[in-house]
């Protein structure tokens, strides 16, 4: 361990949240679109990210990490190895092959679909949802449904920016939620 | 020539773990499916421990993954050997300024985008994605490095579909790959 320097939380999370480009108007115009590209531009910045997560959840007997597609696929999968656990992948329709179950969830304007493989998880694992980002909470919240649906227990939301104003932490019903920069 | 690491003891565990879905998306088409991969933790790791002991003494500074699931394979490679992780997107999904590659499709054709200023000259990359099939994406994909000045080292995959010969697609460059199938 001697040898190993790590910086401090704040630290880290300081470059973490600078390496964060904002684009506004993006994709519509109002919006101020958090864009994470940047923050996997700096290897150090992404390699923190991933370590204030594993630190957080390495002893909290997770068993699966659900990814939201697409940017939940680049911080999932490195925590979840890092834990020891199954990465699965929650997909917008008709992406994964064979038998999924379905979640609707609304958007602005209309719905859409999330869907997760049949036999993925099994009922009593515990589970952690990652994002890069919650806005609404729309998509984490269809996530958890679709977990609890067949009996995993989700422990917690990880995500690594959130947008407080759009009071999507209260869209989680009793689940907790972690973030790195608000 | 063969780039395919046939002797190693893990490869086994990985390619047991390969589920084929039959049909999908089309009929005809027998899937390679990587979640059940995905889902045995161990086999996830040796996966990504593969391909980062071939390259961590490449000085490799770039890893490209083509959305979506080379999200899931090039991000751990790209932290464990100290490079950044570009993603290469379907169009509109990239905010900010883009370049993009058109190619072709069995019918029509698609692009692949990727940031304006993630890549810069004589950096040296990697191609991550977890299938190669014609090579169309993965050309499209070494196209966009290359004209932002990088050199493309390799391109790396979990699998192979041989009999559709799209490492003949890769303009000479070399490809690598875990598991090669019918």
């Amino acid at each position: 361990m001697a040898a190993q320097i790590v910086d401090s939380t704040d630290d880290r999370i300081s470059r973490i949240s600078s390496s964060i480009r904002v684009i506004p108007d993006f994709p519509k115009p109002g919006i101020m679109f958090q864009d994470i590209t940047t923050l996997l531009l700096d290897p150090m910045a992404f390699k923190d990210t991933i370590d204030l997560f594993v630190e957080r959840y390495k002893d909290k007997n997770i068993n699966v990490v659900a990814g939201i597609e697409a940017r939940g696929f680049i911080f999932g999968p490195p925590i979840a190895l890092a834990i020891g656990a199954k990465f699965v992948p929650m997909r917008k329709p008709k992406k994964l092959p064979g038998e999924v179950i379905s979640e609707e969830y609304s958007l602005e304007y209309g719905t859409d679909t999330m869907e997760m493989h049949v036999g993925a998880v099994q009922a009593g694992e515990r589970a952690l949802v990652v994002d890069d980002l919650i806005a609404t909470g729309g998509t984490l919240s269809a996530a958890i449904r679709l977990l609890g649906r067949v009996g995993v227990d989700v422990v917690e939301c990880a995500c690594v920016i959130e947008l407080p104003e759009l009071k999507g932490r209260s869209r989680l019903g009793d689940k907790p939620l972690f973030v790195l920069v608000s | 020539m063969s780039s395919c690491k046939e002797d190693d003891p893990r490869i086994d565990g990985i390619q047991s773990r390969i589920r084929v879905v039959p049909n999908f998306p089309k009929p005809g088409i027998m899937f390679q499916d990587i979640t059940t991969v995905l889902l045995d933790p161990r086999a996830f790791k040796d996966t990504i421990d593969l391909f980062v002991e071939r390259y961590k003494s490449k000085n490799i500074t770039v890893v490209a993954g083509i959305e979506a699931r080379g999200f899931i394979f090039g991000p751990p490679i790209a932290l464990a050997i100290g490079a950044k992780f570009v993603p290469l997107r379907k169009p509109k999904k990239l905010p900010g300024k883009v370049i993009r590659e058109e190619y072709d499709l069995e019918y029509g054709s698609d692009c692949l985008e990727m940031h304006v200023g993630a890549v810069e000259p004589e950096e040296r990359a990697l191609v991550v994605d977890d299938l190669i099939a014609t090579g169309g994406t993965l050309c499209a994909a070494m196209n966009l490095l290359e004209r932002a000045g990088a050199e493309v080292v390799e391109c790396a995959c979990v699998i192979e579909i041989p009999d559709l010969k799209g490492r003949d697609r890769l303009n000479g460059k070399p490809l690598f790959v875990l598991v090669e199938s019918q």
